[in-house]
This record gives structure tokens, sequence and C-alpha cells, in this order.
């Protein structure tokens, strides 16, 4: 599906060796259900993990659990150096430096698309407002809807709305950045400029964790495709061998069914 | 590939057209909306005949008014000499004889001046908070303003408010700097701390409401009521009180009504997340508040706070009858909005809570900027709906001895000369109801398609 990503980009998108997240044996249950096992998972700075699978598999959770949007009941999560506790400030500390994603965008429908943009850096951050405008606007430029930046998220396409949270989450100059099915509610017509915007995050160096089931999208930009099935990681490879060589029986079934038609 | 059986490709894109115009005139939409089946034109016929016939009544009634009379038997003559024995003609000279008392009760004639300077700035203060083309910077009425109508109304010593505004003025300082540095929490302490050492000067300003006497407040600040008086002797600077039992009429209402509906809001809303929230004692306080308040009729809470409390408070207490109303009514109507603004609360898609959590925004201030401004918007014709019932609830008050318009019409009545008149009073006081309840409602339609505008 998209392919600007080419082979002279790929080298710019360096993994170092410092880690941005880890996640040790972490278990959560919804009451009885148990919704993750026994998750390990060290994310490097820099790297671009897409996460997929059939639906109810557990990898929108996952995610949330990172910036603590859903607690965990056990094990460990360290984002950052900063160990996700149920203390308050740890929190905030750490949602203010991971970006997130949704896939309803979730903009606040009654601020502009730039009041959006500068509202966590005024009141989170306490930068000034006309520095928080500048830098939102420059943001919305890299997103491509600068000339939006006075309107409401209601005047504007599905695709534009994305943008523009990619934006808002940009301007908090975000180290980690999480996408939760960030194109699974556009019109196909929209879908790729939202992706080309994700690309150019990725090849800036941005450490990404997205759950999608965009394929060209994972085999250009990942460093690493995750496959979860029922609340577990089943399968963790490089995009290539994922792709052409699954080794489950259960993710070649997976592949088969979103990839054959 | 082959080519489709039936190929068609559009070369021209065909230009919009206009819409077509449809047919007017008065008498195509009588036909559409008053006669468009035989049921509607029969009903069309007795509506118009229904309101024929009261107008018919009414409006004579109206017109022949005799405005110059010194009573109702005075009015009864001249209409007779007027239009002839059993001719219907209202008695507008009751009106026109004690609109003072309606408007003022009881509160001297000299001094009328006070109650109309200190709506005047009751209106400029709220302007710029209801009409945001009006400068930002009328603002800064909106401290200082209540403690000036507060002297304005009850007079006494100009110390009195400035004491109480300086003593709010510590507190918050205390709160804001020792909540920045040690927490939100330190900060709650040290308020209160601040509210009991410092507070002092309040003491003083409800000694000014309570009348004479060693109240309960002024055993708990002392300090604060010496200080007034001490100043006051140094540098007098007093009007005449008023007492409260000569406030009345629609001033009082309007009073208890204004100052119900500002202070009710913040409670509401406080009562509304108080009940969302994931504290258990919190969450139960919230919600056994809203039931009970919300569960007794707002009378008996009335009777409550004028005759119960006497029985808690130390004996020769007199806590103004006033203050201990415009707090039921207050409680009564936070209860109400409570219920409104959850409504609104969860009318809100999980996005926005979950937007505003994933930027870093701490509780308080997700709720300020991102959910209280779009649940605010949602509930408005609630809220405008529970201030319109209060406002007219505020009648009630005569029941506890009170003198609000209604119960100026009854001792008005208790005046051997205008005993036995009715429609001429509740119509006067009905009107000006009317006018007030009226506004809101056109305030808060006008609210509603501006921020829907802002947002399309």
């Amino acid at each position: 599906m998209t392919d600007t990503a080419t082979a002279d980009t790929a080298p710019l998108m360096q993994v170092s060796d410092e880690i941005a997240i880890e996640i040790e044996a972490m278990n959560k249950w919804y009451g009885n259900f148990h919704v993750l096992r026994d998750i390990n998972l060290t994310v490097r700075r820099g790297e671009r993990i897409v996460i997929c699978g059939p639906s109810g598999s557990g990898k929108s959770t996952l995610i949330r659990c990172i910036n603590r949007l859903e607690e965990h009941q056990s094990g460990r999560i360290t984002v950052d150096g900063t160990e996700l506790s149920s203390d308050i400030k740890n929190i905030d500390r750490i949602r203010s430096e991971v970006g997130m994603v949704f896939q309803h965008f979730n903009l606040f429908p009654h601020l502009t698309i730039l009041e959006n943009c500068t509202l966590a850096p005024i009141w989170v951050r306490g930068v000034p407002r006309r520095e928080a405008e500048e830098t939102a606007m420059q943001f919305l430029e890299k997103v491509r809807i600068p000339e939006q930046s006075q309107k409401y998220p209601g005047q504007l396409s599905g695709g534009q709305q994305q943008r523009v949270a990619i934006a808002r989450a940009l301007c908090m100059k975000p180290r980690i950045m999480l996408f939760d099915e960030p194109t699974s509610a556009l019109d196909p017509e929209m879908i790729k400029e939202v992706l080309d915007t994700m690309i150019e995050l990725a090849e800036e160096g941005m450490t990404m964790l997205c759950v999608t089931h965009e394929m060209g999208f994972a085999q250009a930009v990942a460093n690493r495709v995750i496959f979860m099935d029922q609340g577990q990681i089943v399968e963790e490879n490089e995009p290539r061998e994922f792709f052409s060589n699954p080794q489950s029986e259960r993710t070649k079934l997976f592949l088969s069914q979103i990839l054959d038609h | 590939m082959t080519e489709p059986a039936t190929g068609f490709v559009r070369t021209e894109m065909l230009d919009p057209l206009a819409p077509p115009e449809r047919a007017g005139g008065p008498l195509v939409w009588l036909r559409a909306n008053l006669f468009s089946s035989w049921l509607n034109a029969i009903l069309t016929v007795i509506s118009l005949y229904v309101v024929w016939r009261v107008l018919a009544t009414v409006v004579p009634w109206a017109a022949n008014g005799i405005w110059d009379a010194t009573s109702l038997s005075n009015c009864r003559e001249i209409r007779d000499e007027l239009y002839g024995p059993g001719v219907p003609g209202a008695c507008w000279a009751v009106i026109h004889d004690r609109w003072r008392q309606l408007l003022f009760g009881f509160y001297p004639k000299a001094l009328y001046w006070r109650p109309i300077l200190a709506l005047a700035i009751f209106v400029v203060t709220v302007l710029p908070f209801l009409v945001p083309a009006l400068p930002r910077r009328l603002m800064w009425m909106a401290p200082v303003a209540p403690f000036a109508i507060f002297w304005l109304l009850w007079g006494g010593s100009v110390w009195t408010p400035v004491l109480a505004m300086a003593g709010l003025a510590v507190i918050w300082g205390v709160w804001s700097s020792v909540g920045d540095r040690h927490g939100a929490f330190a900060g709650w302490v040290a308020g209160i701390v601040a509210l009991v050492v410092i507070f002092l000067p309040v003491g003083r300003a409800f000694d000014a409401v309570l009348g004479t006497g060693e109240t309960w407040l002024d055993a708990l600040f002392p300090l604060a009521g010496n200080i007034g008086a001490l100043l006051e002797r140094a540098l007098p600077a007093s009007i005449q009180s008023v007492i409260t039992r000569e406030f009345g009429g629609f001033e009082l209402s309007f009073i208890i009504g204004v100052a119900g509906i500002i202070l009710s809001l913040p409670l509401g809303i406080l009562l509304a997340l108080g009940r969302q929230s994931h504290l258990l004692v919190v969450r139960v306080l919230s919600v056994s508040f809203i039931e009970i308040i919300r569960g007794v009729p707002l009378i008996v809470w009335l009777f409550t706070a004028s005759l119960l409390l006497n029985y808690f408070l130390p004996p020769g207490t007199n806590f103004d009858l006033m203050l201990r109303v415009i707090i039921m009514v207050t409680i009564f109507a936070g209860a109400y909005l409570a219920e409104v603004i959850r409504g609104g609360l969860a009318a809100l898609p999980k996005g926005q809570y979950e937007a505003a959590d994933a930027l870093g925004l701490d509780y308080w201030k997700s709720m300020r900027l991102i959910i209280l401004p779009q649940a605010l918007k949602i509930s408005i014709p609630g809220i405008v709906n529970t201030f319109i019932a209060m406002f007219k609830d505020t009648t009630l008050v005569m029941f506890v001895g009170l003198l609000d318009p209604l119960g100026l019409s009854n001792s008005i009545r208790a005046d051997q000369s205008w005993n036995g008149i009715y429609w001429e009073l509740f119509l006067f006081i009905g009107a000006l109801f009317f006018v007030v309840c009226f506004g809101m409602s056109r305030y808060s339609m006008y609210l509603e398609h501006r921020l829907a505008r802002d947002r399309r």
C-alpha cells in the first residue's frame, strides 16, 4: 500500500541500545477474563514496532497499559526509566512523555485546531502561549494542515483530524508515540495521508508502537512485527521474515486471511 | 480486458442547479398550516373562538383600568361614573399606589438609590461574563462587586466588607502559595488554618447582617470584630444600616434568586463530579447529599432553616434569616443542578476523558479545560430550567416570614383601602417574574446558538 519509505531512508531509522520501554511478566484481567497473559517486551529507542492480531487479542489493551489508560495487575512496566505504579506523579510524568493517537482521533471539539495543539504544552509543561503556538504551527505544517489552524475539529475530514491528533501529540515533544489503530476509522482515500505522516515520523527516529492492520506500513517502516492472539505474544520477528516465513500456525492463518483477498 | 457491454464515461461534470422555488404567500401559508385538513380546519376555528373570548374579556377590563384612585371602593366609584355600573375595569391604582413597596418592601424610601446602584454594579459585573464580545478587562470587578453590593444593601461600616475582602485575599494567597510548594493537600490544610485565624473579618461582616448582640460568629472570630470596631473608631466610614426585616418585594426575591443562582452552580458542579468520583467516600457523600436534599420539599428545608436551626445554635444567636434562606435555596438548587450536569458528563464520549489523560493533564485541569466546558454546554437547557424554577421558588420564602412580592400582596390587602384586590397585584407580580425568567430563557438560547456556531 505504501512504498514511500525506500531503501535509502531505511538506514536513517537507527535503533539505539537505550531501552525506552520494558515490560516484564505483565498480566491483566477484566474481572475474571485474563486479557493479557505474561507479556514480556523490550522496546529500544528508535524502534518502530507494529502490533497486529485478530480483534480481542489484547493489542490495544497492551499499548493502553503503557500510558496507564488501563491498569495492569501484575508484572512491571518501565517507561523511560520510570516504573508505572499507582503513584499519580509517575503516571502524569509518563503520560507527558508518551504521545498517543486514538482510533477515533478524540480531538477536543470545543477548541480550535491550534488550541487543541497548544493546550497540553501550556497547561502541563507551562510553556508560554506564544512559544506553544509557534511549536504547534510547526507541527501543523509538518502534518500539512497549517491553514486549518483556526477551524474547529468538526469542520475537518477524518484524515485531517487524525493528522491534527498526531500533531497534538507531537506538540508535547514526546519520546515515544503510541498509535491505537490510527487508520481503521478512516475512508480508504484518507488512510494514505495519515500513513505518510507516520512514515515521516518514523524516518525521524521516533520510537513508535503501532497497533494496525496496514501490512504495507509494517513492511515499509517497522523493524519488528508482533503478532498477538488471546492476550499473548504469539510471534515476534522482523517484517520480512514475519511475512515471508511465519512460524506459528496461528500467524499463518491470520496472514492468509488479511493478505489474500 | 474486455470492454463492458454498455460503456459510459462522463466527459463533463454537471453544474449545480438552484433549488426549485417554494410557493409562498399568506394564503398558501394559511392553507398549509391552519386548514390542511377538515380536522385542522375545525380545530383552527375552535381555537380562534377561544382566543377571541379571552381577549374580549381581558382587553376591555385592562384598558378600562383606573390608574388614579385612593382605594378599591374609590376605584369602583370612578369606574361606574365613567363606564356605567357593572362594566368590567381593572383597578391599576393599587400598582400606582404601592409599586415602591412591591419592588423594595420596607426598605427606607430615602435609600432606594442603594439597591438601584447595587443592581447597576451587578449588571456591569456579570455582563462581561455573559457576553464575550465585551472586553475581558471588565471582569476585574468580579472579586470586588459582591462586597460592594453587600455594603450598599445592608449598609453599616465600610470596614466590614473591606476586612472580609482582605481576609479572603489572605486565605487565597496562603492556599495558592502553600499549595504550589507542598501540594494541594497542604494547601487546603493551610487554607483552613488561615480561614480560622485570618478569616475573622468575615465574622464582622456577618455581624452586620446578624444585627446586634453577641453571635456565634462573633465568638468564633473575635479578632475581626475588634479590628473592625477599631478601624471604624479611627476612620469612621459608615452608611445607614438596613436590617433584613426591612427588605422585601421584588428586591428580596431578586437578591435570594441571584445569590442562589450564582452560588448553586459551583456547588452543583462539585456534587456532579463527586458523584462520578473514584473515591468511595466522596461518591457516597455526594449521592446521599443529592438524594436527601432532592427528596424533601423546599418548603420543609425553608422551615428547617427558619425554625429548627435555632435549636442547634447557641442561645441568643440571631443568625440572619435571609442568609439562612439563601443557603437553603443554594443547597436545594445545587442538588438539582448536580443531576442535570451529571447527565452532561455522562453524554461525553469516553475518548474525551482518555485524550485528556493521555496528554498528561491532571484531574482538575482535564475537568476544567476539557470535560466541563463540553458537559456544561450540553446541560445548558437543564441548568437554565433549574435556575428559572429556583427563581420562582423564592416566592416560598413568604412562609418563613420574609416579605417577597406575594407576601406583600397579602399585607397590601390587609390595608382596608385595598381589601379584596387580587388580579391586578398578581398580574403585576407575575409580569415582574416573567420578565426575568423570559430573559434567562432567551439568554440560554442565545448561548446555545453561539456555542453551536463556534463548534459547528
